[in-house]
């Protein structure tokens, strides 16, 4: 059985192997998107401006995931699910509980190839191994108001460490602080994972 | 904890990979999507393109290169070679570019480093150096290690990072193709001067060589021929840096 996807577009950066992963359709048109079965939002630039230009489509967003599609969030596209950001002074979606905080007394933004500790076993996390390398580049992280949608997390800092959350799942809403569409074959297999998620 | 890295360089010319690359089983060897693609299966944590093309095509040569890679390869790259100003460097990143890097362009306007990395964020923007002992003092040189200008490295290194951009490539004119290793006295300065992540690059002959820029807190190594010349792979080369008790990304 097939889906359609779509991968929201908010006009920076290029989506195209995201695209070619998930078979997904690039767009930003609301028709598109209430008439997806799964939504990605992909994650490039700052909470304030982004929210701002996704202001036309926010609503259509909301109802999706309260409908039940499947959403997931990429980098900021995860942290938009949540309020509000020390980022920016926009809304975010409030499709999860909680908030975007700065890192604090460690070297930002974390850029570079880091370790997924699995918590507990998620359907977008099948076949990938505890302690897997994926690619990160972002100086802000979530925090859940409850902490059981926190699938996944990650250490990082020299002396002083953060650990944060960086999969989040509840329902059928999942968010990845990481790229998985840099991050070679673990990335490829999560976004396959999100593929194959059926209802 | 955040993986050492391993870079791969690739100079491009018109499109086309150039020094002969040796991989076997490749349909054409001097295609750099097909190439990547091969570092990429081999584990290699990221890819930098010099391009090295002159002609008045440059631009839409680059932006064609760019987009085919973004669509195939799934780990970051990093693009350069003559970028001059800040649309040039936006286009690249838009067009799918993870990182861009800067070196002659920098020098002869620092100011460019500082509109660049508020264009693009500072985690996009990287300063390329090359540099040579010349008795005193590691000196800079641009124009692709034509030109030496009098500016000692230790400083530029700090104002680079101070300006804002976000990673420095440096690269030691004095190791660069001999195989006998890193120039590790340079790196090691070069990295206590700044808090930017350094990555070495000119000289890798030997896996020991990486652990050596490593040892001295390098971010990451670069390299080219000893990969394309299969002199070793990437994944021996990491299997031995996790086995000396580095954290790498292994498959």
């Amino acid at each position: 059985m097939s889906f359609d996807t779509v991968i929201l577009d908010f006009g920076i950066g290029n989506l195209s192997n995201v695209q070619k992963v998930t078979g997904g359709k690039v767009t930003h048109d609301t028709d598109d998107i209430s008439r997806a079965d799964k939504i990605i939002l992909p994650g490039v630039g700052n909470f304030g401006d982004v929210m701002e230009s996704l202001s036309s489509v926010k609503y259509h967003i909301v109802d999706a995931a309260k409908e039940g599609k499947y959403v997931l969030g990429i980098c900021l596209g995860m942290q938009l699910f949540f309020g509000n950001s020390e980022e920016g002074d926009g809304e975010g979606l409030g499709i999860m509980d909680g908030s975007v905080k700065r890192f604090e007394g460690v070297r930002t933004p974390h850029i570079g190839w880091n370790r997924l500790l699995i918590r507990r076993e998620c359907p977008l996390l099948q076949g990938i191994n505890d302690g897997s390398y994926f690619y990160f580049v972002h100086s802000y992280f979530v925090q859940p108001k409850d902490t059981d949608c926190v699938v996944g997390t990650t250490v990082y800092g020299e002396e002083h460490t953060v650990r944060f959350p960086s999969v989040v799942w509840e329902g059928n809403i999942f968010g990845v602080q990481f790229h998985p569409e840099k991050s070679s074959n673990n990335g490829l297999r999560l976004l396959k994972n999100f593929r194959e998620l059926s209802t | 904890m955040l993986a050492k890295r391993i870079i791969a360089a690739l100079d491009i010319k018109d499109g086309r990979v150039v020094k002969g690359v040796k991989f076997v089983n490749l349909r054409d060897a001097g295609d750099p999507v097909e190439l990547a693609k091969r570092y990429e299966d081999e584990g290699v944590d990221e890819i930098v393109f010099l391009d090295i093309t002159a002609s008045n095509e440059k631009r839409d040569i680059l932006k064609e290169l760019v987009r085919t890679v973004a669509t195939n390869v799934n780990i970051p790259f990093t693009v350069g070679g003559g970028l001059k100003d800040v649309d040039g460097i936006r286009e690249i990143v838009r067009d799918g570019a993870d990182k861009v890097f800067i070196n002659t362009a920098a020098v002869e306007d620092p100011g460019l480093i500082r509109e660049a990395s508020e264009a693009l964020g500072s985690s996009n923007l990287v300063i390329a150096v090359d540099a040579k002992w010349n008795g005193d003092y590691w000196e800079v040189y641009t124009h692709g290690g034509r030109k030496p200008r009098g500016i000692d490295v230790i400083q530029w290194a700090k104002k680079i990072e101070e300006l804002g951009a976000g990673e420095i490539l440096l690269t030691s004119m004095d190791t660069d193709g001999t195989e006998n290793g890193f120039d590790i006295p340079m790196l090691r300065e070069v990295v206590k001067a700044v808090k930017i992540p350094v990555v070495a690059s000119g000289g890798a002959g030997s896996p020991e060589h990486f652990k050596e820029a490593f040892a001295v807190d390098a971010s990451a190594a670069l390299a080219a021929s000893i990969f394309h010349y299969k002199k070793f792979t990437i994944g021996e080369l990491k299997k031995y840096l996790d086995e000396s008790g580095m954290d790498v990304r292994l498959g």
